[in-house]
């Protein structure tokens, strides 16, 4: 079944949707994750700083997302939930606790160290779940009659388990590239150091899921044959990631190694597009399967070309706002 | 009942939109009563009403943060436990859902920015706008939620292609009769409900002799916006129970507790309905009224339960007693606002304390009212999920298994209860210590941040500031 335009356009939006959030999420969720990795108090309330701003309206995009699966996608978006039953419940339960860490953990001295705790399990929890959904989408979900007909763990194979714990690391990265961005003195050296180890981490990784663990067999099933070109995208992510391992940001620009790392995450991203195009689950339903009728995506497009732009008009003015390295503070 | 996962699906559901409801309804009405109280400080240039306003806007924000928390878990419910729901209706109910998340998103990309860190920065007129345009904005968040719970309970403007429920008539389905009763009723609720909570902190702060000016404000206000909106409401509510005759005369039959045919019927006041038996113990009736509340006659005929095949039954437990506490719980608004005013006339509003303590006690009955008119609503329409169209029993996803739904529900309890008691106590927090210092924002927050906002120098938890980094 060939999709509508209207089906094309939603798509679309959904696909920048889910790269924006995962690349803006991904920052503050990495920075998250870092910050269970030093005791350092000063060096914990200046990385609380870099991201306080931004981290509520990052999220915003996962609401976005989950809006438009369920109008413009209802079947993909009762598949992937139904799949992802419990992924989905430690998504949110760890989002819940890294949110209230932020407004909680400055108004407490004697609860901080569970907030704290929160904030970083919640932070890594959260990636994880995300990622291993990211290596089961990949295995191919099974669907029968338009509705999931796997059991409640089959997601958890051990090429998932990988890719979640990639997906840790690659956030962590993230964070690390927004951290050496974001601040100076020795909390910019600090994350400068775990750059390098985080982008080799991330390709060892990978390397091993997809050496190890990952059934080649499923590409049978997926239409990458037909896109040898695609291959091109793996690639950049994977020379973005050894160029930032052997450390050639070294006495560059503070903003090299969050670039780089963003373009890894494109590449990746581009990767996933490529081989499961045109699935919206693969390898079971495609766009213009699990697309509404036109009278829905219709009824929803006049809503969306109002509110997306301000949403990003908003986002955008936020991090203007808050621009440049993080001194004192914001006040 | 089985603890198969249908039944705890729906306990889920049922906990985590009750726990939800709780904020929106609240901030809806605080939203309406900030702006009107900010146009009453307009107009008059009265300071009094401004150290009110700073108070409970406060409040305003750390109930929409809470909102906030609570509705984003409701946003993936549909698909993880309604799989089969969202597939089928997914092109209704999706839609519609999402113009209501649009319309969170420009709130608070918008005018609530304004709101919370806009007061030295626009023009006084601007900022009265920008809280209007807030206080609108709740409201036409509730007209989404409610246009699809509507459609649900009387689905209007689809048809049927391939086993799926496609939308045919948009206009219909956003704007349908039962919609625009229903949305009015909800509304109401809302300001209510905040009515009471207002007017129960002013006789607070009396009782304790505390902030008097201010909760002089807070009381007048609050008796007089509840007993205008009161009678509105009432009448509200019995259009609300026409359509439920009308379209779904089961339901009117549960709440009623009427098990037989009757011709004319009795209106049983109080009773235990028993569902084994199909009769009411314990029953105090009133012959005839039954008829007349229906269809304003005497002699009427009124169908009963025994009419609908066993499978077509709603419960008739919690439809029955959770009508019966909405309407007590608007009586008590009744009495409260009316005799309050009266006293007020009187002047001897702030020094009778018997009525003072009644109305602080009375706090909670918008809240009751608000949950059990859901209850009512939603347990009524069973065992449909979309009234005639969709069987709840046939919604659910169909991989779930008890153990999943066990153990997410249990999950859910106790994130909840972490997050639910800390949200209460800060609340708490604010309300005891009354309008004092002026609201000071902690760094990093912005319109997506109303919890970061409504900190000030004591702190909820008993902690410090931190100290500039």
């Amino acid at each position: 079944m060939e999709p509508s335009n209207l089906a094309l356009f939603w798509a679309g939006v959904l696909a920048c949707a889910i790269l924006l959030y995962a690349i803006l999420d991904g920052f503050d969720l990495g920075v998250g994750i870092l910050f269970g990795t030093t005791k350092d108090e000063a060096h914990r309330v200046r990385m609380m700083d870099t991201i306080a701003p931004f981290w509520d309206g990052n999220e915003t995009w996962l609401v976005v997302i989950g809006a438009g699966l369920f109008a413009a996608f209802p079947d993909v978006y009762a598949v992937f939930l139904g799949a992802f039953y419990l992924p989905v419940l430690l998504l949110l339960v760890g989002l819940i606790f890294r949110g209230i860490a932020f407004e909680f953990r400055f108004r407490s001295e004697r609860m901080r160290r569970i907030w704290d705790g929160g904030f970083f399990l919640g932070s890594t929890l959260v990636a994880f779940v995300q990622g291993a959904a990211i290596g089961a989408m990949m295995r191919g979900i099974p669907v029968t009659n338009g509705q999931f007909a796997g059991t409640p763990f089959g997601w958890l194979h051990p090429f998932a388990i990988l890719t979640g714990i990639g997906l840790v690391l690659g956030y962590a990265l993230l964070g690390a590239g927004w951290l050496v961005l974001k601040s100076e003195g020795e909390l910019r050296d600090w994350a400068h150091r775990r750059v390098v180890w985080l982008a080799a981490g991330v390709l060892v990784v990978l390397a091993l899921a997809f050496t190890i663990t990952f059934d080649y067999s499923v590409l049978a099933r997926s239409d990458l044959q037909t896109r040898r070109w695609g291959l091109a995208f793996p690639a950049i992510g994977v020379l973005a990631l050894a160029a930032l391992a052997v450390g050639v940001h070294r006495k560059r620009h503070d903003a090299v190694p969050f670039a780089m790392t963003v373009l890894f995450f494109v590449a990746a991203f581009l990767s996933l597009g490529v081989m499961f195009w045109p699935y919206m689950i693969p390898y079971s339903i495609t766009v213009g399967q699990a697309a509404a009728p036109d009278a829905s995506l219709q009824f929803l497009f006049y809503g969306g070309v109002v509110v997306l732009p301000a949403i990003a008009a908003y986002t955008i003015g936020v991090y203007w706002v808050f621009r440049g390295k993080v001194r004192k503070g914001y006040g | 009942m089985d603890l198969d996962p249908v039944f705890l699906s729906r306990l889920q559901f049922a906990f985590l939109i009750s726990f939800h409801i709780i904020f929106p309804s609240f901030t809806i009405g605080l939203g309406a009563w900030l702006a009107t109280i900010e146009g009453a400080r307009l107009v008059t240039g009265n300071p009094l009403y401004r150290r009110v306003f700073d108070f409970w806007l406060k409040v305003f924000a750390v109930s929409f943060g809470m909102g906030v928390v609570t509705g984003i878990v409701m946003a993936f419910q549909f698909g993880t436990n309604w799989g089969v729901l969202a597939q089928k209706t997914g092109s209704i109910q999706g839609p519609l859902l999402g113009y209501e998340a649009f319309t969170a998103f420009m709130l608070e990309a918008t005018f609530f920015g304004v709101m919370l860190l806009g007061r030295d920065r626009v023009s006084p007129r601007f900022y009265f706008f920008a809280c209007c345009m807030v206080s609108l904005g709740t409201m036409f968040s509730s007209f989404w939620i409610l246009a699809n719970n509507s459609w649900m309970q009387v689905p209007v403007g689809h048809s049927i292609v391939d086993g799926r429920i496609v939308p045919a008539d948009w206009r219909q389905i956003v704007l349908g009769s039962v919609m625009m009763v229903r949305w009015p009723h909800m509304l109401l609720a809302a300001f209510l409900t905040t009515g009471m909570c207002v007017t129960a902190t002013g006789a607070w702060y009396v009782l304790r002799d505390v902030h008097r000016a201010e909760a002089g404000v807070m009381l007048r206000w609050g008796l007089g916006l509840v007993a205008a909106m009161i009678p509105i409401q009432l009448f509200f509510g019995h259009l609300t129970g026409l359509y439920v005759l009308k379209h779904q005369p089961a339901k009117f039959a549960a709440i009623e507790a009427r098990w037989k045919t009757q011709q004319p019927a009795s209106e049983v006041l109080l009773a235990i309905p028993d569902e084994k038996s199909e009769r009411n113990l314990y029953a105090i009736e009133i012959p005839k009224l039954g008829s007349m509340i229906a269809s304003g006659n005497w002699t009427a005929k009124e169908i009963g339960l025994e009419a609908f095949p066993k499978e077509d039954r709603p419960p008739v437990l919690i439809p029955f007693f959770g009508f019966r506490l909405m309407v007590g719980m608007g009586l008590i608004m009744l009495a409260v606002s009316w005799f309050g005013n009266v006293l007020r006339w009187r002047g001897r509003l702030e020094t009778t304390r018997w009525f003072l303590w009644g109305t602080f006690l009375a706090f909670p009955t918008g809240f009751v009212a608000v949950l059990c008119g859901w209850f009512t609503a939603e347990v009524g329409r069973q065992p449909w999920v979309v009234y005639g169209l969709l069987r709840t029993k046939d919604a659910v996803t169909p991989s779930l298994t008890t153990g999943d739904v066990l153990f997410s529900l249990s999950t859910y309890v106790l994130v909840y209860s972490v997050v639910y008691s800390f949200g209460l106590y800060y609340i708490y927090k604010l309300l005891h210590e009354g309008p004092t210092a002026d609201a000071k924002a902690i760094p990093g927050a912005t319109g997506n941040r109303p919890l970061a906002f409504a900190d000030n120098a004591e702190s909820a938890t008993g902690g410090k500031l931190r100290p500039e980094g």
